[in-house]
């Protein structure tokens, strides 16, 4: 399956290299540099550097993640999800454990890292990729555990199997211990939408998922309930949610891992109505391709539509400008405007709306001298947030605990975000 | 256990470097960029730092080097310094260099193979941890001379207790394929068993290593199929790819096509449809009907793994739905699909990639259904309907996406393209055409095409659409569009001479050479319609003037003209032609020069070559046929979805052709897992064992409650459940012993499947090569001998006991394997429930890796139980007393057996009495008796616990509680119960002694002289105090004994001399067993 993983970080060094069969030599990774600069030089972005490529012997599959290249090298068929959804696995897991996968937290603990990556493939082949069994046999790094470590020459790598590993519940550390027994629930939701030119909305949906932090002692036996659970159109679960009990009784049912996790995802489809709580007014024009002019105008007003009674927070609007766009200067009555030169982008970061004073952009587009004008649109690209609710209308009827004798302290928090929302202009 | 021995005596010794090397790390980690350079002091530094003796500093040292290794660079010449610390007792020193190790041993052989007994000691260490990297070191490490080493350790492994070495042992087998094909034979018969393993942790990389071995044994499934089926949810997500795609191919072998009734009604019965509606209903009838129960089963149960998180599960779930399910049924997969496209970007390509192949075949169905049955069947119509088009705005593109992404989403658009949703897919299209990305500008007017060609409705509308573009600012844009408007009108039938006229104006203005190439070939092709003719000469005219810096396509294509015209129209054009034919016959390029050749011999041939030359006006001015315009997915279909030879198209190594549907489908009876046979042919009790889940193993998944029983079942399974969470801490064999407990537990009627499943286990786990029958033989030899010691006190509860075995149904004993449950169950009633389901299969696993050294059973048994609590401390008037039984255990071979005696000496009648709050020190573990629900006054009841004590002398501390009222005991273990008698030959017995050197031998010289005549006096007293059993001795001076610890099974040996120097020595490799025993001998020997 998987024969090697080499990581690749921005300038193109590979920094980090792992085999688990024969070694085979950093050259295969030359046809991926190849690719690489094949990608720059058509100008587009990291991200269409195919993530699968054939050379005469290897099959390199890679990801993108966090301005890094996980390129894992294969030698025979294996399905390619396969590979890429095990490699987001283990940034998932060095994100658990350093907080953020970067080069320098990579270079940092290389050790830990190497360890980890013994642990979790074995000739190619997933072993253990559960964080709470992971975290056991190798302690994550911070500060005071390797002053302990220092102190008293015990070592970060445990000596006995996670107990957890053989358990019917996998997933879930043993001997589990907290003072304060406290289970966190946030529902984010995230619009997905495109709006087009004249406003109407070609395509909305809503894309939800449960995150939690668990910290309950012992091993609790938790209950979800929701008070309209017939929203949810499509559900995936956490392996720990019993699958039988959502499909009968719409109830999630689990024994929840350790830590923080993320308990399930849920659609709710076109079917449904989806409330769209921002519009868009906007005016914008380049000049004629013949015309002396060398400016185009730009003008755009947002305002509130259905937001439920929230206020709209964090409201942040992107427009890629056409690559022919030298600049753009723009006056606005609330917020901050930036335009990136490189890569074209103008940003404006609204903030609150207000709707007693609706925020407002123009300003003139400037066009690069002698450069051909062509008629594209750009379309905008929508941020925002609202807070203590979920734009679905979901809502968590209540949570149980059986299994332990202490009272948790429970918490729900909602909140309702733009995912890929677009406004073509 | 064993981390704690470490921490005893290595903790002190670590203490000072740690502190002192502080520094030194501080200075190392604030330039790690400049920790590493080749340079040969460094290497030296390294050495020293790997060869002292403090622990830190090694640490220190291996970390370096195995940054060294993550960066690519060549740490090799450290390979001697390295191994060396193969030993080491830190246990991250210990890591680091196995990742070394398997780094560089397969260099290095002939030094890699100093670490090899290293490895094969760590096999038999009591930490399944220690164990298990042991076997994935020693596997990884691809050196050829090792592979008997290999084997055998893959061999001892795969029975072994801890179901995490047996999975690693799974692991290890493809490794040893690679290394060595030749075992195959051998590997297989290990896959088999590992096949039949119980519990999930193994069961998904058993299939791995299948897969990898032998993935054409597929008579080795027939008995796991539904095992498989049954507990797939319950496998981690790795292994559910893995097993999905084994059962795919299966399925494919064993199964009929599930649509070929669908298609043969749509294609034969046509006329019947059309009559009526009914014919359809019952078509779909028999469709349903022919479906194997297993068949269905498989598809219903990999259903739920849609809802999984881990996309290549989904992934896995919907191709093995799209090669085997009911065309209906499929349909239910694409909304998990559709949930995949919100992921990662390589994510989304990859599923785009498979929907955009599945899209274009579903469509193709509908093509054939509107076909064959027109009129009628809406409800064909509804089934086949294409199941992505509900999702069609899914895949509408965004500006975000990757370019790949956006190519693909519109290869799927266009895919989904019909009379209804044309006009809406049309204006989506036209957004995308003032799209800054120019890839998918052009692909869009490519995509238009194809929607124009495909649908007859709208070829029109997209035709002018398509004119219109010809005259944007954008040239990529005009260019494509030629090019694609030029395919059109080949397949669109009617003059277009207008259209071709206005393109041919466009030759002056566009310089992208393939939408030149397509005008000038339009022109040509229209040269004889009314407008073209006037134009053409002209074109002709212009393009023979640049003709010399044309790219070579135009060249061709301005050859063709040239001919056409000179061919249609000789007056205007035949100088032209002649002009350009000379200009061309001097071109660089072979290809046009090549084609001028032939050309002019055609157009202008001399004359004695007349005779083609006759037709050349039919040859370049027939019709052509037009080409088909279609998906590049099309032909993708031979490989199967979702694997990496269908993402690229191309056969990649490895890949394996999914079998097409047998047209009769093979017996389905060899799924069938029969009823327990009195014979013990290995292969069917195997058979039995995977039988277990249709009942056991149902109720041993997580999910148990969930599954769908009856309502009582589901409570009380839900019960243990919770039971088994907890004691799953405890137990070192927790997950598969447990939940065996339980089931049997819940319905006794099951537990004697189970026991005969637990015997299966056990013919396998000795080396494939002795028939099952010989080890039971053993085994029945053993028992009963145990039975005679403890029969004294039991004689009654074995008759009680046979009466139970009798009511839970057994049949009457055929073999030697029934008589052996007979007497199991003869220790003692109230275990009966855990006696029949787990100690079998548990004593099977004893590792027996030296056969000289077997066990027995124990010379002395004391039949008189000591106190432990007293009738009035317990302040219940319930008496407990304990005694040693020396028999081992039946729920775990690792543990001792203490019987207890409970009596009740008060006046009221005690309930619900049983052992709770076990608070266990780390590594050891118990197993308490089922709870008696009561004891009358007056009455004595014996009951077994055993206790693993991980060969320590910890106390063990339990509440026993009855009616309510918690009494506390305490098991202090005597060192000599810790042990197992054993047997071997003396000269065995020397041999291993001599192995036991040093720190791991204790020696007293005994004060008080013996005399010869006490010999017997001394084994008895010997035997007392410890559970050993005596090797004859060839030296009348010597006695010699010989056990083995029980959880670590390490040898411990004692040697009295008798004679001049009476001296005593205990042999132990654990140091403080072996001092601890010696202590408590002296002790027994003084009295």
């Amino acid at each position: 399956m998987i024969h090697s993983l080499f990581v690749i970080n921005h300038s193109g060094d590979v920094f980090m290299e792992k085999h688990w069969r024969s070694i085979i030599p950093r050259t295969v990774m030359d046809y991926f540099f190849e690719a690489q600069r094949q990608v720059v030089k058509d100008n587009k972005g990291h991200e269409d550097v195919p993530c699968v490529i054939a050379t005469p012997h290897h099959y390199l599959i890679s990801i993108y993640r966090n301005g890094l290249y996980f390129v894992a090298v294969c030698m025979s068929e294996v399905p390619p999800l396969f590979v890429i959804e095990f490699l987001h696995t283990v940034v998932d897991i060095l994100e658990k454990y350093f907080t953020e996968c970067n080069e320098s937290n990579i270079k940092e603990h290389y050790v830990v890292v190497y360890e980890l990556l013994d642990e979790v493939l074995d000739n190619g082949y997933p072993l253990a990729t559960e964080p709470n069994i992971l975290q056991e046999l190798i302690k994550p790094p911070n500060i005071i555990g390797n002053l302990i470590n220092t102190v008293t020459g015990k070592s970060n790598v445990s000596s006995v199997l996670p107990s957890g590993q053989l358990s019917n519940v996998p997933w879930r550390r043993a001997d589990v211990k907290y003072t304060n027994n406290e289970a966190y629930f946030d529902i984010i939701e995230e619009v997905d939408a495109i709006i087009d030119k004249t406003g109407s909305t070609v395509f909305a949906e809503i894309a939800g998922k449960i995150e939690c932090c668990v910290r309950l002692s012992g091993t609790p036996d938790l209950t979800l309930s929701f008070i309209n659970p017939r929203l949810m159109d499509d559900v995936s679960f956490h392996p720990c949610v019993r699958l039988k009990r959502w499909e009968n009784e719409r109830i999630l049912s689990f024994v929840p891992p350790d830590g923080s996790f993320c308990l399930m995802t849920y659609h709710v489809g076109c079917q449904s109505a989806v409330a769209i709580p921002i519009y868009i007014r906007h005016n914008f024009f380049l000049p004629k391709e013949n015309s002396q002019s060398q400016t185009g105008k730009i003008e755009i007003t947002v305002g509130p539509r259905q937001t439920m009674g929230r206020v709209v927070e964090n409201l942040q609007l992107s427009i890629p400008m056409p690559k022919f766009i030298l600049n753009c200067t723009v006056t606005l009555n609330q917020g901050r405007a930036t335009f990136d030169p490189v890569t074209k982008i103008l940003l404006w970061e609204v903030g609150k709306i207000d709707p007693t004073k609706l925020p407002n952009m123009r300003g003139q587009i400037h066009i690069q001298s002698g450069a051909v004008i062509l008629q594209s649109t750009p379309s905008v690209n929508v941020q925002f947030t609202l807070t203590q609710i979920a734009i679905s209308g979901l809502k968590v009827h209540r949570l149980d605990m059986f299994g332990e004798n202490y009272k948790p302290f429970k918490g729900v928090k909602y909140l309702t975000k733009a995912g890929n929302f677009q406004i073509r202009m | 256990m064993a981390s704690g021995n470490l921490g005893l005596t290595y903790g002190g010794q670590e203490k000072t470097p740690s502190l002192s090397g502080e520094t030194e790390f501080a200075a190392e980690a604030g330039a790690p960029g400049g920790l590493f350079h080749a340079d040969y002091k460094r290497h030296d530094d390294l050495k020293q730092m790997l060869d002292s003796s403090k622990d830190s500093l090694k640490l220190e040292a291996m970390k370096r080097i195995i940054g060294m290794i993550a960066k690519g660079r060549d740490a090799s010449d450290l390979f001697p310094a390295v191994v060396k610390n193969v030993v080491s007792k830190n246990i991250e020193v210990k890591k680091l260099v196995y990742v070394y190790l398997v780094r560089y041993a397969e260099e290095q052989q002939d030094l890699a193979l100093l670490s090899i007994s290293t490895f094969q000691r760590a096999l038999k260490d009591p930490n399944q941890l220690i164990r298990a990297s042991a076997l994935r070191v020693l596997s990884s490490i691809r050196v050829p001379v090792i592979v008997p080493i290999m084997m055998l350790a893959i061999r001892d492994s795969v029975s072994d207790m801890s179901p995490y070495v047996r999975k690693t042992a799974a692991h290890a087998i493809p490794k040893l394929y690679d290394l060595d094909p030749e075992q195959k034979d051998e590997l297989v018969m290990v896959i088999e068993r590992l096949l039949s393993d119980q519990t999930t942790l193994v069961v998904g990389s058993a299939v791995m290593a299948f897969e990898q071995v032998c993935p054409e044994r597929t008579d080795l499934i027939h008995k796991n199929f539904r095992k498989l089926c049954a507990v797939l949810v319950d496998i981690e997500e790795w292994g559910q790819v893995i097993i999905i795609g084994m059962l795919t191919r299966y399925a494919r072998t064993q199964f009929t096509d599930p649509n070929i009734n669908g298609t043969n009604h749509s294609e034969k019965d046509k006329p019947f449809y059309e009559e009526s509606e009914e014919d359809d209903e019952k078509g779909k009838q028999t469709e349903s009907l022919v479906l194997d129960p297993d068949h269905r089963l498989l598809l219903r149960n990999t259903k739920p793994l849609l809802q999984s998180r881990n996309s290549s599960v989904v992934m896995g779930v919907a191709q093995l739905y799209h090669h085997l399910a009911p065309r209906e049924d499929v349909a239910i997969v694409t909304r998990a699909l559709i949930r995949l496209l919100r992921s990662h970007r390589e994510v989304q390509t990859v599923v785009l990639n498979s929907i955009a192949s599945m899209s274009v075949n579903r469509k193709v169905q509908v093509n054939v259904a509107k076909k064959f049955i027109l009129c009628v069947l809406t409800y064909f119509f509804v089934v086949l309907k294409d199941m992505f088009e509900p999702f069609l705005k899914n895949f509408f593109v965004r500006s975000t996406d990757a370019t790949q992404i956006k190519l693909l989403k519109l290869e799927i658009l266009t895919n989904l393209a019909n009379e209804s949703n044309i006009t809406f897919i049309l204006r989506e299209f036209q957004t995308y055409i003032s799209s800054q990305d120019r890839d998918l500008v052009a692909a869009t007017i490519q995509a238009i095409g194809r929607c124009a060609a495909g649908i007859k409705e709208v070829t029109d509308t997209c035709l002018s659409g398509l004119i219109a573009l010809l005259s944007n600012s954008d040239e990529l844009v005009v260019a494509e569009s030629v090019v694609v408007i030029k395919k059109l009108l080949q397949t669109h039938q009617g003059s277009h001479g207008d259209i071709v006229g206005q393109m041919a104006r466009l030759v002056n203005r566009i310089t992208v050479p393939q939408a030149r190439a397509a005008i000038l070939w339009l022109v040509g092709e229209h040269c004889e319609k009314k407008r073209v003719s006037k134009m053409a000469p002209d074109v002709l005219r212009f393009m023979a003037r640049t003709f010399a810096n044309e790219q070579d396509v135009v060249k061709l294509q301005i050859l063709n003209l040239a001919a056409k015209l000179c061919l249609s129209n000789p007056k205007q054009t035949k100088v032209l032609c002649q002009y350009v034919f000379s200009l061309a016959k001097y071109d660089q390029n072979y290809d046009i020069r090549d084609r001028t050749r032939f050309l002019r011999h055609l157009v202008f041939p001399s004359t004695e070559q007349a005779l083609l030359a006759k037709y050349a006006k039919k040859i370049f001015l027939a019709s052509k046929p037009a080409p088909v315009i279609e998906s590049v997915f099309k032909d993708r279909d031979e490989f199967q979805l979702g694997s990496l030879s269908h993402y690229l198209n191309s056969r990649v190594v490895g890949y394996m052709d999914l079998p097409n549907f047998p047209a009769v489908a093979p017996d389905s009876n060899v799924r069938n897992v029969e009823s327990p046979r009195p014979v013990i042919p290995v292969t069917s009790l195997r058979g039995n064992s995977a039988s277990a889940p249709s009942k056991g193993k149902k109720k041993e998944t997580f999910y148990s409650e969930s599954s769908s029983e009856d309502d009582d079942v589901k409570d009380e399974s839900g019960s243990s459940d919770s039971k088994s969470d907890s004691s799953s801490e405890m137990d070192s064999d927790s997950a598969e012993s447990d939940s065996d407990e339980s089931s049997s537990e819940e319905d006794p009627d099951d537990s004697v499947d189970i026991s005969q499943q637990n015997i299966v286990r056990l013919s396998p786990s000795l080396s494939p090569s002795p028939p099952a029958q010989r080890l039971s033989r053993t085994l029945v030899i053993e028992s009963s001998s145990e039975s005679e010691y403890s029969s004294n006190s039991s004689d009654s509860d074995s008759n009680d006991s046979d009466k139970v075995v009798k009511s839970s149904r057994m049949p009457p004993p055929k073999s030697n394997l029934d008589l052996l449950l007979d007497l199991d169950v003869s220790d003692s009633a109230p275990v009966m429930a855990s006696v029949s389901g787990i100690p079998l299969g548990t004593l099977a696993s004893t590792p027996i890796t030296d056969s000289s050294v077997q066990p027995v059973s124990a010379a002395y048994i004391s039949t008189r139980p000591t106190e432990l609590v007293s009738s009035i401390s317990s302040g219940c008037g319930l008496q407990i007393l304990y005694r040693y039984t020396r028999s081992i255990n039946l729920y775990s071979p690792s543990m001792v057996t203490i019987e207890l005696t409970l009596v009740n000496t008060g006046n009221e009648e005690l309930t619900e009495v049983k052992i709770t709050n076990k608070n266990m020190p780390v590594g050891i573990s118990m197993h308490e008796f089922t709870t008696l629900a009561s004891l009358p006054v007056g009455a004595t009841r014996l009951v077994t616990v055993g206790i693993d004590f991980g060969d320590s002398t910890q106390n063990v501390s339990c509440d026993l509680v009855a009616s309510g009222r918690p009494i506390k005991i305490n098991f202090r273990p005597s060192v000599g119960e810790l042990i197992r008698p054993v047997t071997c030959t003396e000269g065995v017995f020397i041999n291993e002694q001599g192995k036991l050197k040093g720190m791991n031998e204790h020696s007293f010289s005994i004060t008080n002289t013996l005399e010869l005549e006490d010999m017997k006096n001394i084994s008895t007293k010997i035997f007392r105090t410890t559970n050993m059993a005596s090797i004859n001795s060839s030296d009348p001076n010597t006695l010699r004994f010989a056990g083995q610890t029980l959880s670590s099974k390490s040898l411990v040996l004692v040697t009295i001399l008798v004679g001049v120097n009476p001296k005593l020595t205990v042999s132990c490799e654990k140091m403080i067993i072996g001092s601890m025993l010696l202590a408590e001998l002296k002790e027994a020997l003084k009295n």
